[in-house]
């Protein structure tokens, strides 16, 4: 019986430190002072400063983090919807075939996501002439139905963990489906609604395939200049600007999963 | 509020029933809309333009209806020329199975390096579950493409996996591992690894562990226990994992253009390739469609185990 503990808990070592040796090896490098990034030359925040100049990397950052925040916010409202749809709404026509339209997103390979997508855009400017041309706005459509998936299936798992009968007392009272709604259902999920928001925000923030199908011509995001940029070898400047984003998303993540675990406690005691 | 439903007050039951109803139909609808015309359709946009031919215009493929100005009828012009090109061409179809092969090479990695991880997080107490689960999703939160980047720097020649192999006495000569095949399993291992561990934790920790501790008491060994009880308890976890890994690996294009070699030969990247090279849309369109009829049975059947495992 110890063997085996000791067997498992050495396999799953091995597993983590898989999984971290590659980011804690990304961020040391993010400090070295020489061009070569793997040879070490000592400590430095050049390449931070470096980064912080470089116009197009930013430019590209400022446009990745506004397509990402319009495309998260309408993807949780509408994959709030299907969620809800799906697993509140009973039986109707089609719903088997909504239910594989939300599933089928999440393992679809990019290329054929992004490729479909521009093809539709093109015909679709060819028949009614919008969207004219490719940019922020297809970008944003793309992002915002391939993000809804993720959003409908945690809402989804929310719904069904949840004990309906908060939601029966409230109808036995005389609340209209409305307000039923808005005042019972929406807070009760709004943990997986903002967990579902910034999944959304990340995957669309990282997405290089389908915003390289869908984008015009001057629109690149910052996965596609940091695509172009590694394509060729390492550089010292992404190093930095990949530390920075690990950074502030462990700092999230970690936050947001200590503000669940005290709400879990609150609610279930 | 007050007004509306002082106002909904003097309807009749039956007008009330019916705004339920059209209310019911409008939330229906919104996502199933936006589903329809951004998900479906585009698959069938893309059909459409496998069947027609490349050609140097804006965009550049034939129309698929011809209209005759002086004959004032139409003529459907369909080719299934892309797909026979497919068919007869070995490079599509070695693209095609090389794709399978490094998908479930990597699928296999994945299980066997995920099922001790997700094993040990379902066994351990409630503060260290929740501090190991965090540090299975972290990752996953990071960027992709710069965790596959980070791989770049980690196998080149003088990168610290071989500096590592080196000053262990291991090898005497760098490895060539960066653009081969191995550093794409390590890629799609590496990234993928959170999408097999989580539905496997997730069963795993429904599993009642006493029917262990009964096959352990009836003499089973541990290697017996685990195989006759544990695995088979597990298996909707292992298939839920295993098809997240698989079906999205087979088309990747990210992992096989930076860590691969330029002889790694993968569907994802001939796509590309053929739509962002050549230029040649419907012969793409023809490639995508191949790839979702292969990966149509693996979704499929995603779809009906997940009620289950997810």
């Amino acid at each position: 019986m110890k063997n085996h503990s000791l067997a498992l808990k050495l396999s799953a070592g091995f597993g983590f430190l898989f999984l971290y040796a590659p980011i804690v090896a990304l961020i040391i490098y993010s400090f070295n002072e020489s061009k070569l990034v793997t040879v070490w030359g000592g400590w430095s925040l050049k390449w931070y400063v470096e980064l912080f100049q470089n116009e197009q990397i930013m430019n590209a950052a400022w446009v990745s983090l506004k397509i990402a925040f319009i495309s998260a916010t309408l993807a949780s409202i509408l994959g709030t919807l299907a969620g809800f749809v799906l697993s509140r709404m009973g039986k109707f026509r089609g719903k088997t075939m909504m239910a594989g339209w939300v599933t089928a997103p999440l393992v679809m390979p990019e290329v054929i996501t992004g490729l479909s997508l521009l093809l539709l855009f093109v015909a679709m400017e060819s028949m009614f002439g919008w969207p004219a041309g490719r940019g922020t706005t297809t970008i944003v459509i793309a992002h915002t139905t391939f993000c809804l998936a993720y959003v409908a299936v945690v809402v989804q798992s929310r719904l069904s963990s949840l004990d309906e009968t908060l939601e029966e007392a409230a109808m036995d009272l005389g609340a209209k489906p409305v307000s039923l709604f808005f005042l019972i259902t929406l807070p009760l999920i709004s943990p997986a609604i903002l967990s579902g928001w910034l999944l959304s925000f990340t995957l669309s923030l990282d997405d290089l395939v389908i915003a390289s199908f869908v984008s015009g011509p001057g629109n690149s995001t910052l996965p596609m200049v940091i695509f172009s940029k590694v394509r060729l070898g390492v550089t010292p400047e992404i190093n930095a600007l990949a530390t920075l984003m690990i950074l502030v998303v462990s700092v999230a993540v970690i936050a947001a999963i200590f503000i669940m675990r005290r709400q879990n406690r609150f609610q279930n005691p | 509020m007050i007004n509306a439903s002082t106002n909904t007050t003097q309807l009749t039951l039956l007008q009330r029933l019916q705004t339920i109803r059209l209310g019911r139909w409008f939330v229906i609808l919104m996502p199933m809309l936006w589903l329809a015309a951004f998900f479906f359709i585009p698959f069938l946009v893309v059909f459409k333009i496998s069947l027609s031919e490349a050609m140097i215009a804006v965009p550049p493929y034939s129309p698929l209806l011809e209209w005759d100005p002086n004959n004032a009828y139409a003529t459907l012009k369909v080719t299934f020329g892309n797909y026979l090109f497919l068919f007869e061409s070995r490079f599509y179809l070695d693209a095609y199975l090389s794709s399978l092969r490094i998908a479930a090479v990597s699928t296999f990695f994945t299980l066997i390096i995920g099922f001790p991880i997700a094993y040990l997080i379902a066994r351990s107490g409630s503060m260290a579950r929740t501090i190991l689960l965090s540090l299975v999703i972290l990752p996953f939160w990071t960027s992709f493409l710069l965790r596959v980047y980070a791989w770049m720097s980690l196998l080149k020649k003088n990168g610290l996996v071989n500096d590592t192999l080196m000053s262990l006495g291991l090898i005497d000569q760098p490895l060539q591992i960066l653009q081969t095949d191995v550093a794409v399993y390590i890629g799609i291992v590496y990234t993928y690894l959170p999408f097999m561990i989580l539905p496997l934790y997730t069963t795993l920790e429904k599993m009642d562990m006493s029917l262990i501790e009964a096959a352990k008491d009836l003499g089973a060994k541990p290697w017996r226990a685990f195989c006759s009880v544990t695995l088979p308890l597990a298996k909707p976890g292992i298939i839920a994992g295993c098809l997240l890994v698989f079906i999205p690996a087979v088309g990747e294009f990210v992992i096989p253009s930076l860590l691969g070699g330029s002889d790694t030969l993968m569907i994802g990247r001939v796509l590309w390739d053929e739509f962002f090279l050549n230029r040649d849309w419907p012969l793409a369109s023809a490639v995508a469609i191949i790839m979702l009829i292969v990966l149509v049975g693996p979704i499929m059947f995603m779809r009906n185990g997940n009620k289950e495992a997810l």
